[in-house]
This record gives structure tokens, C-alpha cells and sequence, in this order.
């Protein structure tokens, strides 16, 4: 019997194989190096057979001149080998593979870490360097080695002002920033299948902060669903008995609302063990938190009432944008004194758009708190939306529960 | 594949962002790279790499998947690098652009002498030698041509 992993990669754990890849896509940011080593393979058509997407989103839009001429190589490259493309404002590359292009069983690579995230549709997902992406855009395929699985067992539901990302964080603390290098993740148990796509997004994303090579949940009624909406009809998938080669069972109701400590995914503490530090910024976005139900949450939290910090509010996708103003969500936000950014990664990378200063602190509701990630002598803090909604508006941090 | 050069320690879990920040990505000019490689590490390394073998802690070059980190590192003069384990993205990354990557357990000792050979499977310093994790077949094949580039060209 098989794990999902080896069932999509059709072969045993431990086995290389070289694989047809379904959809691969780049951003602004490995896109470019992509393309270095694209031409310097004689890189003429694209493979076939395979869907190739680039998307505009870690300096959306460009913040001088010399982002705009790489851009703009780019852009044209992919205008003229005829790869799907979206340009500045559209959105985050893991988010706009999420609104009803990834599905069930197909195998998709990312020239990002956080490629990741779409094994929430039951695909296996993963990422790779510029140089691989180059292949593949040559060949349409890649080498995998099929990694053995980690099963996360979910039980129970969460209570209070505990999130998905609050469950992320548990488990990315049990495992340890390296505890899953080479294997993958399956999110099973009933609980998984209480999950929304929004939460099992969220699961996935963080995967590759435990090291993992992929983060999985098996389509379901929830996943069909979702993927009717966007015009697909697709098949649940129906889970094996397998072995996975580590299990980690985890009650959804011993969740509680965490922080990472900078510079580290895996160091949590419970929010109230930090309440009262100040804060320079709250950032709420990216590929992890940026999504429309984590918006109407913060909005929810924030109505009516003013935030006491610079907070900067960035929708991860278009889509998400639109939905928001057309249901009123942005406006509370913006009544609430944030500052709204375009849909893309925002600060994430350190690049543009509310970067930090030397000793600034931020709760942000990105996946990653590297040291000077988000600008030189900045210090990071990971929460959930309802952590980041609740310390806005006290400026410092703040548990949701005392809120 | 032979390789040799000095010991260089550095710890556990070094990140991709440590390697090479974000505020230096955008730009193709690979010298760069190599000038401020590992600088919000400590500022003084990226001068002392040259010849060099990087002897670290478990998972190096965990996080992002930017290709410039590994870059980078060769660009710097860094023969190898030698850990216990390795992020995956960097692992492939680092192969592709031809910079051996070594799986082992070895005892960092500054400024000594490593030597290793890839194709007979060992690592040896202070007179030691140790058997190593041999890479995948079309790892080596990837690895052996130079990089997944020079792989390509050879191959279509
Ligand atoms: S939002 Fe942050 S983590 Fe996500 S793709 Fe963009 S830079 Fe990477």
C-alpha cells in the first residue's frame, strides 16, 4: 500500500525517477536566473506537454530600474515561448496556482521554496532552483527521488482564538526546521478533512519550513467542491493504508496561539509569554496568511476600531483583492488606518514595501523569520491573523484570547 | 571526482538568506554574489574562502530556493562543502551549478587539510579517512559534466 507521494510519483520511496511534469512556473525572482541558464543550455522551444507559468510577485511592482529591465527580459521571454503569464498586481505565484489550476495527482514544480503550498489539492508539489526550472522548461520533465512520508495525524477541533497557523507552527516545532528533509508530509485524520482549502493552504506552505519536499492533503468533498467552483471536475482521492515512516499525531484542541521567535520557524512561545513587547510593524499577507478568509478575519477584528502601529495589509492575489472591496472587508481595513499594498509578496523578501529598519520589530503572518529577512537589523515575529489583528491594535504583542 | 582545500567551520543550519541576503539578488553580475556571500554571517568570510572547503552543521542552505546562495559560495572559491545533511533545494541547486556537495559527519577542524574523492567514496582530514554517502547516478553524471548546463548541452 502507498503513501500519496508514491502513488502520484508512481514508484516505491527511495527510487529515482524521472517524471513528466504537469506544471512548472517561476516568479520575478528565480525567473531570471532561469532564463541565464535557459539561454546558456541553447534553450529554444519549450518542452511539451507541460503547462509553464510565470508570475510577477516578489518585487510587484518593480522598485528601480534595474528590477524593471530584468522584469522586462523576462516578460518578453515569456510573452514570446508562450507561457502562461501574469504580470505585476495578478498576484503571489503559490496563490494564483490555487484558484482552480492545481489538481488532484498531477505533479507540479515551482522555482520557489513555497511551491509546496498546492499539495493542498492532493498534487505533489514541490520546489526546485532556477537551473532545474531551466530543464524543464528544455524537457518538460525532472528526476525525483520518492521521498518517504511523515503521516500528521489531526484530531479534535480548534478552541478560542486558535488558527491554522497556530496548528502550523505546532507542528513545524515538533518536527524541527530539519526533522522532514527529503520526506513528505501527509495531513490525514478526520480532522484534515474538517480543514477549508484556506487552512489545509496554510498547512501545506509550511511544510518546507520542517525541510519537507512536499506537504499533502488527499482531495476530498471539500477539494471537488472548491475545483467546481473554478470550472473543474475532479475525483476524490481515496487513502490507502500505508506506513509512513514517522507519525505525529497532533489534537487540534491542545493548539494555542504561538509565535516564532526571530530567527527561527521552529522556536515557538506561547503568544501571552510575549504580550507587551512593542511593536514597529504588524504585516498581514503573503502566500501564507494573505488570502481572502484571512482578510475578512482581520477585518472583523480591526472594525470600527484604529490600529496603534503601522500595519500593512497586502491580499495575495488579485482575485482576493477584488472579493475584499466588493464585500467591504478592504474598506474596514482601511478605516482602521492600515496601509494596503499590491497583491504580490509585499516586505516578505526584503525588497520593497515596508521593509524594516535597524532594531525594528514586526509580526508579520509570513512562513519565515531568517535574520535581516525583512531588512537589515529587523527582527521578526510569526503569528497568526488574529495574533497580528490583536497586537495591531495594542501596537505591541498581544494575545487574541485577551483581546 | 578529487577535490581538496583548507577547512572552514561554520554551524548548524545555515539559511539561504545568510548565504546570500535578498537585497542582493537583484543583479546577474555573479562577483556580488561572491563579495557579500555569507556577510550577515560574519563580514569577514567571504575574503577568507578561496580555496577553501566549507565543514558544517546538519541541514546547510535551508530555506529559500534562490540559486545564488550555492552560486555564490563557488563563485567565493569554495571547493566543497561537507555536512551531515543538507536542505534539499540547495543540495540539487548546488549540483547543478557543479559545486560538490559532501554528506558526512565530520569533525570541523579549522585550517586543516581536506581531502576527497567523489568517485571512491571518502573524505580525509587529520589523517583520517571517512566513507561517505555516495551521490545518486544522475547526480554524479549532473555533477561530473560540470553542472546541469553543461549536462543539457551535452545531452540533447
Ligand atoms: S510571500 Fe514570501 S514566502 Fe511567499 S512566495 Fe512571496 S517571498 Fe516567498
Amino acid at each position: 500500500m502507498s503513501t500519496l507521494s508514491e502513488r502520484i510519483l508512481g514508484a516505491a520511496a527511495g527510487e529515482y525517477v524521472d517524471r513528466k511534469v504537469d506544471r512548472a512556473y517561476a516568479h520575478d525572482g528565480t525567473g531570471v536566473l532561469a532564463l541565464e541558464a535557459w539561454n546558456a543550455m541553447g534553450g529554444d522551444r519549450l518542452g511539451k506537454d507541460s503547462d509553464y507559468y510565470i508570475q510577477f510577485d516578489h518585487i510587484a511592482p518593480a522598485n528601480n530600474s534595474t528590477t524593471a529591465t530584468l522584469q522586462h527580459e523576462l516578460r518578453e521571454f515569456a510573452k514570446r515561448s508562450f507561457m502562461h503569464f501574469s504580470d505585476i498586481g495578478c498576484g503571489i505565484c503559490h496563490q494564483l496556482m490555487s484558484e482552480g489550476i492545481v489538481l488532484p495527482g498531477e505533479i507540479v514544480v515551482g522555482a520557489d521554496s513555497h511551491s509546496v503550498t498546492p499539495g493542498a489539492f492532493g498534487a505533489f508539489a514541490t520546489g526546485v532552483g532556477a537551473t532545474d526550472m531551466a530543464a524543464i522548461w528544455l524537457t518538460g520533465e525532472t528526476w525525483f527521488r520518492v521521498p518517504e512520508s511523515v503521516g500528521v495525524n489531526l484530531t479534535g477541533r480548534f478552541t478560542g482564538a486558535a488558527e491554522a497557523k497556530d496548528l502550523a507552527l505546532t507542528y513545524v516545532e515538533k518536527l524541527g526546521m530539519d526533522g522532514a528533509t527529503y520526506r513528505a508530509l501527509e495531513f490525514v485524520g478526520e480532522s484534515a478533512r474538517n480543514l477549508s482549502i484556506d487552512e489545509r493552504l496554510v498547512l501545506s506552505n509550511l511544510s518546507v519550513e520542517a525541510g519537507a519536499k512536499a506537504g499533502l492533503f488527499y482531495a476530498d468533498d471539500v477539494t471537488v467542491r472548491y475545483l467546481k467552483e473554478r470550472g473543474h471536475d475532479v475525483a476524490p482521492q481515496v487513502p490507502e493504508s500505508c506506513t509512513y515512516r514517522q507519525e505525529l499525531d497532533i489534537d487540534l484542541a491542545d493548539v494555542v496561539p504561538l509565535v516564532a521567535m526571530p530567527h527561527r520557524v521552529d522556536t515557538v512561545k506561547p503568544v501571552e509569554a510575549l504580550a507587551g513587547l512593542p511593536l514597529d510593524q504588524v504585516f498581514v499577507g503573503t502566500c501564507t496568511n494573505g488570502r481572502y478568509s484571512d482578510l475578512a478575519r482581520f477585518a472583523r477584528l480591526v472594525k470600527g476600531r484604529k490600529v496603534a502601529v503601522r500595519t500593512i495589509v497586502i491580499p495575495a492575489s488579485a482575485a482576493i483583492l477584488e472579493k475584499a472591496i466588493r464585500t467591504g472587508v478592504l474598506a474596514d481595513i482601511a478605516e482602521a488606518g492600515c496601509t494596503l499594498g499590491t497583491p504580490g509578496c509585499g516586505p516578505c523578501l526584503g525588497y520593497h514595501m515596508g521593509v524594516l529598519g535597524e532594531g525594528e520589530v514586526c509580526l508579520s503572518t509570513a512562513n519565515r523569520n531568517f535574520k535581516n529577512r525583512m531588512g537589515v537589523g529587523g527582527e521578526i515575529y510569526l503569528g497568526s491573523v488574529a495574533t497580528a489583528a490583536a497586537s495591531a491594535l495594542k501596537g505591541e504583542i498581544t494575545s487574541p484570547e485577551a483581546a | 571526482m578529487q577535490g581538496k582545500g583548507t577547512a572552514v567551520c561554520l554551524p548548524a543550519d545555515i539559511d539561504t538568506d545568510v548565504v546570500i541576503a535578498g537585497r542582493y539578488l537583484r543583479t546577474k553580475d555573479r562577483s556580488i554574489w561572491a563579495t557579500h556571500v555569507f556577510e550577515d554571517l560574519d563580514p569577514s568570510l567571504a575574503a577568507r574562502l578561496k580555496g577553501s572547503v566549507i565543514v558544517a552543521g546538519k541541514n546547510f542552505g535551508c530555506g529559500s530556493s534562490r540559486e545564488q546562495a550555492a552560486i555564490a559560495i563557488r563563485e567565493a572559491g569554495v571547493v566543497a562543502i561537507i555536512a551531515p545533511s543538507f536542505a534539499r533545494i540547495f543540495f540539487r541547486n548546488a549540483i547543478n551549478i557543479g559545486l560538490p556537495l559532501i554528506e558526512s559527519d565530520l569533525t570541523c577542524k579549522e585550517g586543516s587539510t581536506v581531502v576527497f574523492d567523489l568517485s571512491q567514496g571518502w573524505v580525509e582530514t587529520e589523517g583520517k579517512r571517512h566513507t561517505i554517502r555516495p551521490l545518486s547516478p544522475r547526480m554524479s553524471e549532473i555533477l561530473t559534466a560540470g553542472g546541469l548546463v553543461e549536462y543539457w548541452r551535452a545531452h540533447r
